[in-house]
């Protein structure tokens, strides 16, 4: 099959070997579990188990609510003992909504539903299963996964692209599942492509994944699903690029994957789509990568979701030396972050221990005008130029040279010279736009309230001074009587 | 030949005369129009933070060039920068304290229920009865400070809004002039 070319793009070293050999083990059973409310794009969940309640595994704690959002399930059976706060797995560090759960150590399911032959059912009802199974993006982006799947069949999606790109350093976990479980993955797939009446079904992996290659092309023959090998690149991963890379279109600035006739899903999401329609197992797991230079032993291993990273950590022999820095997900992409209690959730794809080379931190100098950022940015865009802006606070200016088309990906950083931490200038101007928008839409609503009120107090003054004047015409007309009154009393006496 | 030219002058002047009345007659402008546009802009809360009597009286203020575009606290830089937009001056942000969004919050121990502060909100912001725990409506708060002006029992205070996942983002890189 004709590829088309990327833009841009950097090759940093893969460092995948660490942990590629490395089978999927499952971690021993937690004693307690950190569920997070919000693991996903959109609305948190709402809780509807009390505390002291004794759960299932595979149980609904936490409904979807709203139409942006997805449910929680019990990941293993047990006694619900806090719903409060808990820190985030986000570099904020703030504490989140949680649900705590002990477990019983017995690891008891719910009944479950097992289908002879999913392929029977409808699209509706593929995607509200998935929905229940509370399901969502398993790439990184947690975008609900039925929620894509209904846009995608009401906007006639014609090419569905299964995403085992893997592109970001380290994280091998997309090709230990796909390698393992290839059979169940194509099953997913086609599940998923049956749910969007998609006719083309392209599964893209990267070069230097050749077994899971293998593993993929042996579960995929005899189906319409077609593996597709493309050039081990970053960022090939992104939604955007593998698009490109597969489709030769890309997405208009601000537009969806849906715009152009496309759905992306990454490889894991399907394995999780066959578990739920297949078993009828909610997603209660996640294939995690532990590596890094500081972890002794990299490995990928099974783990429940509210697992506390620090069990995986321990699971992988401890570190080697102190940790320079701690990451969830991709070198590239992840998220920092400091206490290890934090819990696993849907969208972890990785634990990374860095060491201080690895991370290669040095003292940003000023720009030379190089342009190394521009030819690596992958989306065409001009970072030393929309940095620039940003710098000096004009972030409209950065906003006119496409800030909002920046995928984050972190490419421009990577390459820089000068060592300017551009994607964070970038990271820090998204989010300061969007603050002040919010602000914006508060203004404009407490405008509106301010108005009712003073129109309110311009009528109560209004009425009263009504009522004034009709009480004040109602008292001297009675004195007037009074005194007419009095007058014909003193004509009749005399 | 001296009474032709007095006697066209006169025609002259008094005809021009009678255009000029007319015009500022049936041609006037009602006020100045960029004020109204101005007033538009501000958040509409009379709260006189700024020191003009209510957002009209800022807005005459800054159509006249009488204040800086940096005047309306409860605006923030939102505000600041519609207002440089629209009087085509350039903003200085620095001075404007925009990194502490603030809240009005009662302690409920020791509010008494006198609905002062609810009388005096300008956007309806708290609700509360006489001899009933007063409480704020965050959404509707301008952290306009009316209400702790006048709350007998300092019960009703601004607070910082808390950070939470939703309104949290990066910080600016603190890399000086490297860029």
């Amino acid at each position: 099959m004709k590829l088309f070319d990327l833009r841009g793009g950097v090759h940093p070293e893969g460092r995948k070997d660490l942990s590629a050999q490395r089978h999927i083990r499952t971690l021993p059973l937690p004693k307690k579990l950190y569920v997070p409310l919000q693991q996903h794009i959109g609305a948190p969940a709402t809780p509807v188990v009390q505390i002291g309640d004794h759960v299932l595994k595979g149980q609904l704690i936490a409904s979807a609510q709203g139409t942006v959002s997805s449910a929680i399930h019990a990941p293993t059976s047990g006694i619900v003992t806090a719903l409060g706060d808990h820190v985030a797995p986000h570099p904020s560090g703030l504490p989140v909504p949680t649900i705590t759960l002990e477990s019983d150590g017995e690891d008891k399911w719910i009944a479950r539903q097992v289908l002879d032959d999913p392929f029977a059912l409808s699209a509706e009802d593929i995607a509200a299963r998935v929905a229940a199974a509370g399901i969502v993006g398993l790439g990184g982006a947690t975008f609900p996964a039925a929620l894509k799947l209904n846009l995608s069949r009401s906007s006639g999606v014609q090419t569905l692209i299964m995403n085992g790109g893997e592109c970001e350093p380290y994280l091998t976990c997309d090709d230990r599942i796909m390698r393992e479980r290839a059979v169940q993955i194509v099953e997913g797939i086609r599940l998923i492509a049956a749910a969007v009446a998609a006719g083309e079904i392209l599964v893209g992996i990267e070069d230097n994944k050749p077994e899971a290659i293998a593993a993929m092309q042996a579960a995929a023959q005899d189906t319409a699903v077609k593996i597709v090998v493309m050039p081990s690149m970053y960022p090939m991963g992104s939604e955007k690029q593998i698009i490109q890379v597969l489709t030769g279109r890309e997405i208009p600035a601000g537009g969806r994957p849906a715009d152009i006739g496309v759905l992306v899903h990454n490889v894991a999401t399907a394995f999780a789509v066959q578990q739920a329609i297949r078993c009828g197992s909610p997603l209660l797991s996640r294939i995690v990568t532990v590596s890094g230079g500081a972890i002794r032993t990299p490995c990928n291993v099974e783990a429940l979701v509210g697992t506390p990273v620090q069990e995986l950590i321990d699971f992988a022999d401890g570190y080697t030396q102190a940790a320079a820095r701690l990451v969830l997900g991709g070198p590239m992409m992840g998220q920092q972050f400091t206490n290890t209690n934090v819990p696993v959730v849907k969208g972890t794809s990785g634990v990374l221990a860095l060491t201080p080379e690895e991370i290669g931190q040095a003292e940003a100098s000023p720009c030379i005008r190089c342009s190394t950022c521009v030819r690596a940015c992958p989306v065409g865009l001009l970072p030393l130029e929309m940095a620039a802006h940003i710098r000096v606070a004009d972030l409209s200016g950065a906003v006119a040279l496409g800030l909002k088309d920046c995928i984050a990906c972190g490419s421009c950083s990577y390459v820089c010279p000068a060592h300017i931490p551009l994607v964070h200038y970038f990271n820090y101007a998204k989010g300061d736009l969007a603050a002040q928008e919010r602000a914006k839409l508060k203004q404009e609503a407490t405008k509106k309230m301010a108005n009712a009120r003073n129109e309110r107090m311009a009528r109560i003054e209004r009425e009263r001074a009504e009522a004034a004047a009709k009480r004040k015409a109602a008292r001297e007309a009675k004195e007037r009587a009074a005194k007419e009154a009095a007058a014909k009393a003193a004509t009749e006496a005399v | 030949m001296l009474l032709a030219a007095v006697v066209s002058l006169t025609v002259l002047g008094t005809v021009f005369g009678l255009l000029l009345g007319l015009a500022a007659r049936y041609l006037k402008v009602e006020g100045n129009p960029l004020v109204a546009e101005i007033e538009q802009l501000l958040p509409g809360a009379q709260c006189g933070q700024c020191g003009f009597p209510g957002c009209s009286g800022a807005a005459q203020a800054l159509a006249d060039g009488n204040a800086p575009v940096t005047l309306c606290p409860p605006g923030g830089r939102a505000v600041v920068q519609a207002l440089a937009a629209k009087l085509g001056v350039d903003a200085d942000l620095s001075g404007v304290k925009d990194s502490v969004p603030m809240l009005a919050e009662v302690k409920e121990e020791i509010c008494i229920g006198c609905t002062r502060c609810f009388k005096v909100c300008p956007t309806d912001a708290i609700m509360g009865a006489a001899q009933q725990i007063h409480s704020v409506f965050r959404e509707a708060c301008t952290a306009c400070g009316k209400c702790e002006e006048v709350c007998p029992t300092e019960s009703i205070k601004l607070q910082p809004i808390p950070v939470t996942l939703q309104s949290w983002h990066w910080h600016k890189p603190l890399v000086g002039e490297a860029v």
